[in-house]
């Protein structure tokens, strides 16, 4: 676009990719980086202001808020790498059959895909909690299950220009076996246009985890999920409104910095996405 | 183009069936039993003569495609069930709740269009603007926002603060001020950036050096040759904002206490009253489904392409 090249917008990239750096290190380093433990009650210190100890207060449960939004990282970064990693799997082993097999076989699946489509696909994944139940396994399976079929699409589309493309055909030439063609010559550059694609969709599926939380159809409390912790917090949006503040802040930052990136590689990409994707 | 709706239109009705087992099968594979959950809502001791009672009351004892069958032609007939909570049949309940949710979803839709359109057209006419430059920001705000922080925020400052606005429930015009803004948001956000993209394409294009040359005025040429063509890839994705609205819709209905489906839906799903769940899915889809209807018909009719193409072919 633009101003691609453009000071603010390479400090905004720079901006975002620290807040990454910082996200994935608290994820990693929580129980080092939160000082108190995320779920433990301590009814006389409830609804505390911010002060020693827990600089940013403590909740109706005496929860250190602190705490639970550094914890909230891991769960935010955790589902999210879960949910990417199924769709992945999931989007390959489909798109890759479909355009690899041709004929019936590629019918019947692009079929499947355009069923999946068809569903508006936060009100699927609110069905699919209700038949699997709620938690934080069920929250991953329902966001993936709603948003493999795009994927295997666009798999299914770059497999078929790749088939075609000299050098396959060359290794098709030479004798080499389909499922060696297929690891070698094909599966890397798909696997580089899917995790590119990923990216630009993370903070979108993040925003569907935490609304199912929110809704208490996500990740259930104790967990210190920040979409878990709005909720909670619901009836004190009149008395203390930072316990809403800070949790939706963060997601807030972190939906924002996975954006960020994730608009430049767009740009990018752009022509390569228009012509060969959806 | 007549002949490419009814084409659009005949493919419908199988699709919406296949979806219609698709929903049945999960209800069924799913890790509940129908039967339980119909004893435990009906305050029923789920004794094993108890649970074999209702099953064969629900039709569970019967095979899984005499089953569906069953559904199909009570589906048909527009009975999809009694709610095991409300004991009421689950479609009135659904179309009680329905108005409330539309009216939200379309306030915010057409206030998507509203602002979006004159946003979209003067950032790019004023290309690396002020007004650019801040659309470009509320377009990253926007995407990045939850809806239900947001709504949080807007209650905080206008109903909490200021007191000028109402914090829940659903009335007058006031009520609705809240709720549309927060859903509307987004793809409000979506859209101008998506029109100032399309804009920018279009008024390099041939036809508008061409009509330039003419001598045509600008704001014709701006109406008539860019802004026409640009707002295709728009509607377009007016489709899958649809999707977007419904599927947020339920988080506003909860955060501002918004007596609409989705807040029905969300309770039906803690209850696991599953005629409910099964019959809010389907309507949620066939809702959806419509409206890419009515786009996809509405962006065959904006490029000609298509009207024409469709029809030498037909």
């Amino acid at each position: 676009m633009s101003c691609e090249g453009s000071p603010v917008r390479r400090g905004l990239l720079v901006a975002a990719l620290v807040v990454i750096g910082a996200l994935a290190a608290a994820a990693l380093l929580a129980p080092w980086v939160a000082p108190h433990d995320p779920t433990a009650i301590d009814l006389a210190r409830k609804l505390q202001p911010p002060g020693k100890g827990c600089f940013l207060g403590t909740d109706h449960l005496g929860r250190d808020l602190w705490s639970r939004l550094v914890y909230g990282a891991r769960v935010s970064i955790g589902t999210v790498v879960a949910i990417v990693a199924l769709i992945l799997v999931l989007s390959l082993a489909v798109g890759c059959t479909a355009g690899y097999a041709g004929g019936w076989v590629d019918a019947l699946l692009m079929r499947a895909c355009d069923l999946f489509l068809t569903f508006p696909t936060f009100i699927l994944a609110m069905f699919l909690i209700g038949v699997l139940g709620t938690g934080l396994v069920n929250v991953i399976l329902a966001i993936a299950f709603t948003h493999w079929a795009w994927y295997a699409r666009i798999v299914r589309a770059l497999v078929l220009t790749l088939k075609q493309r000299n050098y396959v055909l060359a290794a098709r030439v030479a004798g080499t076996s389909r499922g060696r063609i297929l690891i070698r010559h094909i599966l890397p550059p798909v696997l580089a246009q899917l995790a590119i694609l990923a990216t630009l969709d993370i903070g979108h599926m993040m925003l569907h985890v935490s609304g199912l939380s929110f809704l208490g159809l996500g990740v259930q409390p104790p967990t210190p999920e920040w979409g878990v912790m709005i909720n909670d917090a619901r009836q004190y949006v009149w008395t203390q409104p930072a316990l809403i503040l800070y949790p939706g802040l963060m997601i807030f930052l972190t939906v924002m910095a996975f954006n960020i990136p994730g608009d430049h590689l767009r740009d990018v990409l752009d022509p390569v996405v228009r012509t060969q994707g959806a | 183009m007549w002949g490419y709706v009814g084409r659009r239109i005949l493919v419908l009705g199988p699709m919406l069936v296949l979806v219609s087992v698709v929903v049945f099968l999960l209800l069924r594979w799913g890790a509940g039993d129908p039967a339980l959950t119909y004893l435990r809502l009906s305050q029923i001791p789920p004794t094993p003569q108890a649970l074999a009672d209702a099953r064969s009351a629900l039709g569970l004892d019967r095979p899984l495609g005499a089953q569906y069958l069953g559904w199909l032609a009570r589906a048909v007939r527009l009975d999809f069930g009694t709610s095991y909570v409300t004991r009421r049949p689950v479609l009135g309940d659904l179309l009680y709740y329905l108005p409330a949710t539309l009216e939200l979803a379309g306030v915010s839709l057409l206030l998507t269009i509203v602002v979006s359109v004159p946003l979209g057209v003067l950032a790019a006419l004023h290309r690396e603007s002020l007004l650019d430059n801040l659309t470009r920001v509320l377009a990253f705000t926007g995407v990045s926002m939850p809806s239900f922080w947001l709504g949080f925020l807007l209650v905080y400052a206008f109903s909490v603060q200021l007191h000028w606005l109402p914090p829940m429930g659903r009335g007058g015009v006031a009520h609705l001020v809240l709720p549309a803004i927060t859903l509307a948001l987004m793809s409000t956000c979506i859209n101008i950036r998506l029109l100032r993209g399309s804009l920018l394409e279009h008024l390099h294009a041939r036809s508008v050096l061409y009509a330039r040359v003419r001598g045509i005025r600008e704001r014709w040429v701006i109406g008539r040759h860019v802004l026409q063509n640009a707002l295709i890839p728009v509607v377009t994705a007016l489709g899958m904002h649809i999707g977007e609205l419904l599927g947020g819709a339920v988080i506003v209905e909860i955060i501002f206490a918004w007596p609409g489906v989705g807040r029905y839906a969300v309770s039906a799903i803690y209850n696991r009253d599953y005629p409910v769940m099964q019959c809010f899915t389907l309507l949620m889809t066939v809702i959806f489904v419509g409206c890419n209807l009515a786009v996809d018909i509405l962006y065959a009719w904006l490029d000609p392409r298509i009207r024409f193409g469709r029809e030498n072919t037909a």
